[in-house]
């Protein structure tokens, strides 16, 4: 019965994540420089410094989703 | 006029998360063969899993909002609500409850009533859970769709329809699987979404020691001890002292033991997560791998309330004690003023207008998403446990026993759909109170405050009967019904804060009526449940097994790691929580 329910959560959380830093993080290297639109995050570029931490969490939920289901085979 | 607009990233990021949350649903969709793989994820899920959803299922939208609202209108002691209000609640149902909801293959929290007592108590006990959820989850789509609209200038109806829409789309597809697995996401993304916001605030206020600081002069301003904003149980001595209005008598009990308690043990919306866990042992961690995030949410939920009340404002020439706060407008568009010619602030708005004020485009849209995650887990957690107790407890026991489990598997659909389009009803009654996390724990006071003594005596006293537990019940409702309405917290006009039965006692606060209402409700139900219990028969003790603690033989750990153990994760989870409330004393 465990088998016929299991999606492997950590895939479309992983998926998710990795996306989800890939725009903030490309986003914020897009613009890099803009002083104005940093103003509000104290001139700190947010968007590159969290989209990089998202996707280093995507890429690790992926790749234990990845590591469960070689071990499973 | 909305606050802010959004650019093409933002949109880009809430796409992405949409297509995520349905994308899961679709994935599920072939796995959901009968009424238990729909309604009660075929009893197949890890305890990280079900722990994860057994918080985000109770993270709804009145969490971060209202706990936001709550951390600038009484700072730190806010975290009660967690460290008193959650956490010991959280342990005793893992280590005490579960074996006994998980053990006695009760498919929900009514239907272990009617094992352990009859079917009256039970019925009682589904009709008013499933009114309760339909309107939390009206209230969860209210508080949404209007925060929507003043943020983004979003169509309320719109906003409501649309996010009703998504959450009917996964539920219906997956069930609870779904539902919970788009819990764990939505927690991830909250804690994504949050812990940047915190970082940036206290970098802007200049840290805890600057947050102290600023919160002092909003203290004495509004004639409080100045650390009362940010020490937790230092002035709990005297409701005069501390912005709760509460002493640490009534808040213990009334909040830490009757309404924790009543909520975290006796509630099916978060009891069916654990209860989804794929073994004895799993559905017992569950609330104690699920007590370690919640321990920690005040650093995420409360802080950003907190920050609001002190960032702008004073410090940029405006009144002291409103910071980002904006006042609450009346219907004529003018700002309200209190009684004593305050202006009155919508605190609901204190974090998101700290998403506004911190993220730019970009992780704007990231926050926001996870507003709005956090409203859809909420909403979804509601919606997965009504359809249940409606298929189970209502319809299958009175309206059409005996059919066939594919009937049962299309009604708990069709009662999705039914769940869904009741709460958006109740989302369009919802909108008195300033503060949505009062209006709860009021709703909670009437209806779950008495619970908890009911299924205490239940599970731990053989003796109790089912007409103990029923009148029991009701008692303490109305007992609680009674107490609100002869008492009114000061300042307020009688009505809908209580004082309608002629008001012979004041409460300093609307928290203080509240858990003393709480409190007189479950006195009432534990005092009423032993006397009739005593006046009526018992069942024979060969009924009972699997049902009451002295006879039910104990959930052994031997097979387990050490350190994995229920009672080892249990003191672990307690000595954190003792420090955090040292820490913040």
């Amino acid at each position: 019965m465990a088998n016929a329910t299991q999606l492997d959560i950590r895939v479309p959380i992983g998926g998710l994540f990795t996306v989800l830093g890939l725009l903030v993080g490309g986003y914020g290297l897009a613009t890099r420089g803009d002083t104005a639109l940093y103003e509000r995050s104290l001139s700190m570029n947010i968007n590159l410094v969290w989209g990089a931490v998202m996707i280093v969490f995507g890429v690790a939920m992926l790749a234990l989703g990845w590591w469960k289901s070689r071990r499973a085979e | 006029m909305p606050v802010t607009h959004l650019s093409p990233i933002d949109y880009l990021l809430m796409a992405a998360y949409f297509a995520t949350v349905l994308g899961i649903g679709w994935e599920l969709r072939r796995r959901m063969r009968t009424s238990n793989d729909f309604l009660l994820s075929g009893r197949s899920l890890s305890p990280w899993i079900t722990g994860l959803a057994f918080i985000s299922a109770n993270l709804g939208a009145q969490e971060v909002i209202g706990m936001g609202a709550s951390g600038a209108k009484y700072g730190i002691a806010t975290s009660h609500f967690y460290w008193i209000g959650a956490i010991p609640a959280m342990v005793f149902v893992g280590l005490f409850m579960m074996p006994f909801y998980y053990g006695s293959r009760a498919r929900s929290v009514p239907e272990y009533l009617r094992l352990r007592f009859d079917e009256k108590t039970r019925t009682l006990n589904a009709v008013t859970f499933a009114v309760m959820t339909v309107f939390s989850s009206g209230i969860s789509m209210y508080a949404m769709g209007r925060l929507l609209n003043l943020l983004l200038g979003w169509s309320f109806n719109v906003s409501v329809l649309a996010s009703a829409a998504i959450v009917l789309a996964y539920v219906l597809l997956g069930g609870l699987t779904s539902a919970i697995y788009n819990e764990v996401l939505q927690f991830f993304l909250i804690v994504f979404g949050f812990a940047p916001l915190v970082a940036l605030g206290l970098h802007a206020v200049g840290g805890w020691h600057g947050l102290t600081e600023r919160l002092a002069v909003v203290a004495s301003a509004r004639g409080l001890p100045s650390g009362a904003y940010t020490h937790s149980w230092a002035y709990m001595g005297d409701a005069a002292r501390n912005p709760i209005g509460v002493e640490w008598f009534g808040l213990v009990m009334g909040l830490g033991f009757v309404l924790s308690f009543g909520y975290w043990c006796t509630d099916f919306l978060v009891v069916q997560r654990a209860m989804a866990a794929d073994s004895m042992t799993a559905a017992r961690r569950t609330p104690l791998i699920a007590a370690v995030p919640k321990m920690l949410f005040p650093f995420l939920v409360i802080l950003p309330g907190m920050i609001a009340l002190v960032l702008g404002g004073a410090h940029a020439g405006g009144p002291v004690g409103q910071g980002l706060i904006p006042a609450k407008l009346a219907a004529s568009g003018a700002p309200l003023v209190d009684g004593a010619g305050r202006l009155v602030l919508d605190y609901d708005l204190a974090t998101p207008m700290m998403l506004v004020r911190l993220f730019p485009p970009g992780m704007l849209g990231l926050g926001l998403t996870a507003l709005m995650a956090s409203f859809m887990s909420g909403m979804a957690g509601n919606t997965t446990a009504f359809n249940t107790v409606w298929t189970y407890d209502i319809y299958q026991s009175h309206i059409r026993p005996g059919a066939s489990d594919a009937h049962y598997l299309w009604m708990g659909r069709v009662s999705t759909v039914g769940g869904i389009a009741l709460a958006i009803a109740a989302a369009y009654v919802a909108s008195t109170f300033n503060n949505i996390m009062d209006l709860l724990q009021l709703v909670f006071a009437f209806v779950n405050a008495p619970l908890f003594a009911t299924f205490a005596l239940g599970m731990f006293w053989r003796r109790t009967t089912g007409h103990g537990a029923f009148v029991g019940l009701l008692s303490g409702t109305a007992a609680a019904a009674v107490h609100h309405g002869l008492t009114l917290p000061a300042g307020m006009p009688v009505g809908l804060k209580g004082g309608y039965l002629g008001a012979i006692h004041f409460y300093p606060s609307e928290l203080a009526q509240t858990f003393w209402t709480a409190i007189i409700a479950w006195v009432t139900c534990f005092l009423v449940t032993i006397i009739v219990s005593f006046a009526t028969k018992p069942r024979a003790p060969e009924e009972l097994h699997g049902l009451v603690y002295s006879l039910t033989p104990k959930p052994s750990e031997g097979e387990l790691a050490w350190y994995a153990r229920p009672w080892v994760l249990a003191v672990v989870v307690l000595a954190l929580t003792a420090a955090l409330n040292l820490v913040f004393f």
